[in-house]
């Protein structure tokens, strides 16, 4: 463990200039989005430069700190603001600032028409600052901090355009889900300082092995909830939908290099408590696989292109919680999962996006269809993120996809076989809504508006995809080649050098299965999408009716959590405006009538008040007549 | 004769001047009952000191008066005064406290 | 009278008689200031009352109080009044109606609770003493009795109390005064508003009354150049009230004049 003294500069720099782009207000309109993309790329440039430092360096030595300032000094509690980057850590910041970079140059372009962009760059800072913060923090309090942050910026990103009040609502609703996710966080830190005394990961890594297994799964099953929220994973998954009212290159960032991905972080960084406590490892395993399965099949049935890139990417999310609750061998696969997903999803976002941008800002992939003739790049740049997402050999998918359904099957006995098949059932089904995105968008007959003229998109748009596309077709090979992220993210969450004994499957007859079902998919959508209506088709199954509705999500939060929950605010109102404020009324009239009947004694005659006076006489004389009676 | 008749003369007087003062309206009248109730306390100020054969009864008598006196020099004047400015000597003329 | 009072004040009996026969004729007098309707009538009854008090205060070993009863009180302070009453208007008298909602009867309730329970009081207290009477006390004489009692034990109240009289004298004259709002007209004013005035004519002033070689009184008119009368030589109030007498009978035969 070294000590450095960049790392601050990480996380300094972005927040330096959402701060400045704020503040500075419309004078740094020319040049604001120029310097927030430069910001973002330096961070970058300092994020690799620790990378080759840490290359340097032997594998447990490899994690370097700084300690900022000391925070919270009361009592037993005391927490520094320390920064940690480690092998998990340099992931996530190339991640975050590589990616981000890439979104900052396509936004560049996609905001040029937007007056607000400069704000719009501030908080695309802000979001990258509080994600970096939340992945470099040294404790979870440190971590709390960034993940609140991060809160913050989805809330302010998704909300953008706010002057449209459902945009302004689902924006509210991202924050509120958040915060049903924070709650979980602050308990299962409050958990780990009553239990561990200390709030460090090293702290409470140290301290698990020996906690009890109840306190272990509370507090897994409190992080499990907050990265459910910040994640979208079920039950906590309804706002990620809506969060599509942001930008597109918002929802790039959230989808692909932030924000979803931090429930993921959390969960590998606390690894040392979920392999303590198989209870809550069994616990992710599930929301994983429900989430895998539920996102895919609401991606299914959503014609707005964003709507089913979302719900694609709460399937993959899920794909990557699922991992990270098979135990050591997973979260590297998780990672892997993540940073590939980061490219790819990343890539058909902007991809979207630039649709969008030719098509008027048209969502509905029914009015879209053959858009591949006219714009050429961004049907190669989605396509190549279309091979990945599906895992088809060599892109990124393949490589980390595949390991994940294979660790899934690993797992053993009855869960093994029903994890296995759950991610490979998923499989089938993002091949199918995959190849119905690129169906219905790229290929067959043209359902355009007619005031719609696409165009292929400018370079600062086209630059960033097509890098991505390298990183989507690339990425896998790379991370795998001769186990490289598994070996090097080994000193943080495998400690124990573990791996499962004995396979279930071998690896190539899991890729066939995979490739299988896949095919089958693609097939199945091939065949579907032959001819598609310009309207949604009213006539359809159930499950398509439920899909189209997030399966009742939304209708079930309103039922259980949000009519009580208003019935109940309006009581206490009604409480408060007839008893409580009644209560202090009643006292005022007391008064007042009270001063009103006494008020009759001041009629400002002399004589009034001198038979007061003889009253009052009267009444000394009669106490002193009872005393001496 | 019991000589505390006297007392019983000083209370009825006294009485009868604070019924003057809250009936009557005419603020010289209601001035005149306030001496009267003055001049009943007297009388019982002087009925003690004879019963207790001392002369403070009366010095206190005394005093009475000349506060009545006093008293009576500026309230006449006010009396006068408003009787300038309202051409009236009623007490429930002046009634403006109440507003 | 007082020489007779206190001759009585030494026997019981007597001044017993003197009491039954004046405390009926106070208290009735302090009953008529309330029921009678004219100021002036309560004042008198008033002075009634102190005159009384004043006689008892003779009669017990107060002489001095007694003569300043009459002098200073029903001979000052009551002229007071009257003068007061007088100035405010002899006749300005209560209208009995009560305009305050059940003042009259709370008063007369309340007052006659309160005589009541003083009387009450007042037959169930003990003195405790027997009455010593002021023999001993006003061995010297009553007015040095209390005089030494006045510049010895009380001095300081009666510093305070001149202190308070001056005062209250200094009070009465500033709540009476009244500053006059023009200033006043001087002789050479009118003179000179006289001869700037629309005529010349009385510019040496009215014509005085009366027919010099006839009859000179107020009430007769002079008599002009013409022999006709001078409307402007008599008090206007003289002629409304009708007390001027004709000067018909002083007018010169004016038309004969001129025929000669």
């Amino acid at each position: 463990m070294v000590t450095s003294t960049n790392l601050v500069y990480l996380i300094a720099l972005p927040l330096f200039s959402a701060g400045l782009l704020l503040l500075l207000g419309r004078i740094a309109d020319k040049w604001g989005h120029i310097f927030a993309t430069l910001i973002s790329a330096s961070v970058f440039v300092i994020g690799l430069i620790e990378f080759f430092a840490m290359q340097g360096r032997d594998g447990e030595a490899r994690a370097a700190t700084q300690k900022i300032f000391e925070w919270i000094s009361v009592g037993s509690l005391h927490v520094d603001a320390s920064l940690l980057l480690d092998q998990l850590s340099i992931c996530f910041v190339l991640l975050i600032s590589g990616v981000g970079t890439l979104i900052h140059i396509y936004s560049i372009a996609y905001m040029s028409h937007d007056h607000d962009r400069r704000r719009f760059f501030a908080y695309l800072n802000l979001f990258i600052a509080a994600m970096l913060l939340l992945v470099l923090g040294d404790s979870y309090l440190n971590l709390y901090v960034g993940w609140e942050g991060v809160g913050l910026a989805s809330y302010l990103l998704i909300g953008f355009w706010n002057q449209k009040p459902a945009y302004a609502t689902a924006a509210k609703k991202a924050f509120v889900a958040n915060r049903v996710g924070d709650v979980g966080l602050s308990l299962a830190i409050m958990i780990a300082f009553t239990q561990f005394g200390t709030v460090t990961f090293a702290g409470v890594k140290e301290s698990a092995s020996g906690a009890s297994a109840g306190a272990l799964t509370a507090i897994g099953a409190m992080l499990l909830l907050a990265a459910a929220g910040k994640s979208a994973q079920f039950p906590l998954q309804s706002w990620l939908g809506d969060a599509m009212a942001g930008p597109t290159p918002v929802s790039a960032l959230i989808h692909a290099a932030t924000m979803v991905t931090a429930g993921v972080y959390l969960i590998t960084r606390s690894n040392f408590i979920f392999d303590a406590s198989p209870t809550a490892q069994l616990m992710v395993v599930c929301v994983g696989a429900i989430t895998l399965l539920f996102g895919a099949l609401i991606g299914t049935a959503k014609d707005d292109i964003k709507k089913a890139l979302a719900a694609s990417t709460m399937s993959q999310i899920g794909y990557m919680i699922l991992a990270t609750g098979l135990g050591p061998v997973g979260y590297a696969f998780a990672i892997m999962h993540l940073l590939t997903h980061g490219f790819f999803k990343a890539g058909m976002f902007l991809g979207a996006g630039s649709v969008m941008h030719g098509m008027n800002d048209e969502v509905n992939m029914r009015r879209y269809g053959a858009i591949g003739k006219v714009m050429p790049i961004t049907a190669a740049t989605f396509g190549l993120g279309y091979l990945a997402i599906l895992g088809v050999p060599p892109f990124a998918g393949f490589y980390s996809k595949d390991k994940i359904i294979e660790t899934a099957f690993n797992a053993g006995g009855i869960e093994g076989i029903l994890l296995g098949g759950a991610t490979l059932l998923g499989a089938a089904i993002t091949a199918f809504y995959m190849t119905r995105v690129i169906v219905l968008t790229f290929t067959g007959t043209k359902r355009w508006d007619e005031n719609a003229h696409p165009h292929e998109s400018p370079f600062l748009m086209w630059a960033p995809m097509a890098v991505l596309a390298i990183g989507s077709v690339a990425s896998g090979f790379l991370l795998s080649s001769g186990s490289a992220l598994v070996n090097w993210l080994q000193p943080v969450v495998n400690e124990h050098h573990e791996h499962h004994a004995e396979e279930f499957l071998p690896p190539l007859v899991v890729s066939a299965l995979a490739l299988a079902v896949v095919a089958i998919g693609v097939a199945f959508a091939v065949l579907k999408y032959r001819t598609v209506p310009v309207s949604a088709p009213e006539k359809v199954s159930v499950f398509t009716k439920a899909a189209r509705k997030d399966l009742y999500q939304d209708s079930f939060n309103e039922a259980v959590f949000m009519r009580p929950g208003q019935k109940l605010t309006s009581s206490l109102v009604t409480t408060d405006n007839r008893v409580i404020d009644g209560l202090v009324r009643m006292v005022g009239w007391i008064i007042q009538t009270c001063a009103s009947a006494i008020r009759g004694i001041q009629n400002g005659y002399v004589r009034s008040y001198a038979l007061i006076m003889v009253l009052g006489v009267l009444a000394l004389v009669t106490a002193v007549w009872m005393v001496t009676l | 004769m019991d000589i505390s008749n006297y007392i019983y003369l000083s209370a009825l007087l006294f009485t009868i001047g604070a019924i003057g003062v809250v009936v009557r309206r005419n603020a010289i009248v209601v001035f005149m009952c306030v001496e009267l109730m003055l001049n009943a306390a007297n009388l019982a100020f002087v009925t003690f000191a004879r019963v207790y054969g001392n002369l403070d009864g009366q010095v206190a008598s005394f005093f009475t008066m000349v506060v009545a006196a006093c008293e009576v020099v500026v309230g006449l004047a006010i009396i006068v005064t408003i009787y300038r400015s309202r051409r009236s000597a009623s007490v429930d003329d002046a009634s403006l406290l109440k507003r | 009278m007082a020489n007779l009072a206190l001759e009585v004040g030494r026997t019981l009996q007597p001044e017993a008689i003197l009491f039954w026969i004046l405390a009926p004729l106070a208290v009735v007098s302090a009953l008529g200031m309330l029921f009678v309707k004219k100021a002036v009538h309560s004042a008198l009854l008033l002075a009634w009352v102190m005159v009384t008090l004043a006689i008892f205060y003779i009669a017990q070993d107060a002489l001095f109080l007694g003569i300043v009863q009459i002098v200073v009180y029903t001979g000052a302070v009551m002229m007071l009044f009257l003068f007061i009453l007088m100035l405010v208007g002899v006749d300005s008298s209560d209208s009995l109606v009560e305009n305050i909602r059940g003042q009259r009867p709370a008063s007369i309730a309340a007052a006659i609770g309160l005589g009541g329970l003083i009387i009450s009081l007042i037959s169930r207290a003990n003195i405790g003493v027997e009455t010593i009477g002021l023999q001993d006390a006003n061995s010297m004489g009553n007015v040095q009795g209390l005089a030494q009692q006045l510049f010895t034990k009380y001095v300081w109240a009666f510093e305070v109390v001149s202190a308070l009289l001056i005062t209250a004298a200094l009070g009465a004259m500033v709540l009476a005064h009244s500053t006059s709002t023009k200033s006043r007209t001087a002789q050479r004013d009118q003179s000179i508003a006289r001869f700037r005035g629309a005529s010349l004519a009385t510019a040496a002033g009215l014509p005085s009354s009366g027919v010099f070689a006839r009859h000179n009184a107020v009430d007769v008119p002079a008599l002009l150049p013409d022999g006709s009368p001078a409307p402007t030589s008599i008090s206007a109030t003289l002629e409304a009230r009708g007390d001027m007498l004709s000067s018909k009978p002083f007018e010169l035969e004016a038309k004969e004049v001129e025929e000669d």
